[in-house]
């Protein structure tokens, strides 16, 4: 499977940890440092932000805790930031399910996963039952 | 320990008011002192050398109380531990002229020391995370205003992160502001609030519903283009909600709401 962006050259990463929920406000503050870096618009740092802010919190709540690492990517058409979600929780049975509008396993609005993906523009999403789950998404400047 | 008492205790008080030199004054660094070390002494005396036993409650509790105070005072935790620690520094300069009895029993203090140490900076650290515990409290019902801004309209200028506590506590906030000022109508501000999840759409909906089950009606304001636009990407749908740009669309949109209804009521009392 290839991760998107992973072939470009990247910056240093840099990794939040996930394991309260102040963390998940700390990973949203690390996604827009890194998206105000990259030179991202307006619009596309509250994208980029919110899509982190979902993610992690499936992370925490989901997960049971994880990290996140976040780095500004660059292609020749641009640059980007890339954010990978990891954790070692019970993993997804359903993908398609999972990323279905309005579906959830917990008493959340079901949006989180599908609309982080409308949020950016390479999502990519890798998950074993019993193992965990890892979550790339990458926002490009246009 | 017990013989050279005062000398001791002094060369300990002498070390400890050193380190916190002129910010603990000498006479309440030497009453401290002289408490614990009685305890420590009269600790080692009735029982053994397990300070979690209960000989040692006296000694634990002066300890919680130093640090306490300590934490309380903004002293640093390697300051705190410092008046424990230097006991040892204390008893080293007895080594000199002891015998290797007095070095194996200095060794067996000086492992009581480190334990009683540990248990200081423990103590302090619960206290420090006390303190900032209820900072954050403080904090949100700071945070969270609700202000009249007309007769009859209310509003709620939230700011920052909305997360489940805040969002509780605007909730309760709101609701209870909605009786005491009899208002029908209540606007809700997120010019502030930097992103817009699903969380704060679920708990900005859920507010919304609790209060027009109360008979007001909401209105979400502060909707920026970006935040427009990503809660269409994401997929929340605010249904028959009432939302708006800028707080002052709101205020004219329940303004008008108002006299609406005014009016109703009063060709109803012109017609009785």
């Amino acid at each position: 499977m290839t991760v998107p962006g992973r072939d470009t050259t990247a910056d240093t990463v840099r990794t939040q940890p996930i394991v309260t929920s102040d963390d998940v406000v700390r990973a949203r503050q690390l996604a827009r440092t890194l998206a105000v870096e990259c030179g991202l618009s307006l619009v596309e740092q509250t994208k980029l932000v919110t899509a982190a802010s979902e993610l992690a919190r499936n992370t925490l709540v989901y997960g049971g805790g994880g990290r996140m690492d976040g780095e500004v990517v660059s292609r020749t058409a641009g640059r980007g930031v890339r954010l990978n979600f990891t954790d070692h929780g019970p993993g997804i049975p359903d993908t398609d399910l999972a990323l279905r509008d309005g579906w959830s396993s917990g008493t959340g609005m079901g949006l989180g996963l599908s609309g982080a993906r409308r949020l950016v523009d390479d999502f990519v999403l890798r998950t074993e039952v019993g193992e965990g789950t890892a979550v790339t998404v990458v926002k490009w400047t246009h | 320990m017990t013989g050279r008492r005062e000398e001791l205790a002094a060369g300990w008080i002498e070390v400890v008011s050193r380190t916190l030199a002129t910010r603990v004054s000498r006479a309440e660094l030497d009453r401290e002192l002289h408490e614990l070390y009685s305890a420590i002494v009269e600790a080692l005396g009735s029982g053994g050398l397990d300070t979690g036993a209960e000989a040692w409650t006296e000694v634990r509790a002066l300890l919680v109380e130093l640090s306490r105070n300590r934490a309380r005072q903004g002293f640093s935790p390697a300051e705190t531990a410092v008046s424990v620690f230097a006991l040892k520094a204390g008893l080293e300069r007895q080594l000199d002229q002891g015998s290797p009895g007095d070095v194996a029993a200095y060794l067996t203090l000086s492992r009581l020391t480190d334990a009683l140490g540990m248990f200081t900076v423990d103590s302090y650290t619960t206290t420090r995370e006390q303190i900032i515990s209820s900072q954050a409290e403080e904090l949100l019902e700071l945070s969270t205003p609700v202000v009249k801004l007309w007769d009859g309209v209310i509003g709620v200028p939230l700011v920052g992160t909305l997360d489940s506590a805040r969002t509780q506590v605007v909730m309760e906030k709101l609701l209870q502001a909605l009786v005491d000022t009899g208002s029908a109508k209540a606007i809700i501000d997120i010019t502030g609030v930097p992103a817009v999840d699903t969380e704060v759409a679920q708990h900005l909906l859920k507010t919304v519903v609790a209060a027009r089950l109360m008979g007001a009606e909401c209105i979400v304001s502060g909707i920026r283009p970006q935040i427009a636009q990503t809660i269409v990407a994401l997929g929340i749908e605010f249904g028959d909600i009432v939302t708006k740009a800028t707080l002052a669309d709101a205020l004219r949109h329940a303004l008008r709401g108002l006299s609406d209804a005014d009016s109703v009521r009063g060709r109803g009392a012109s017609q009785a």
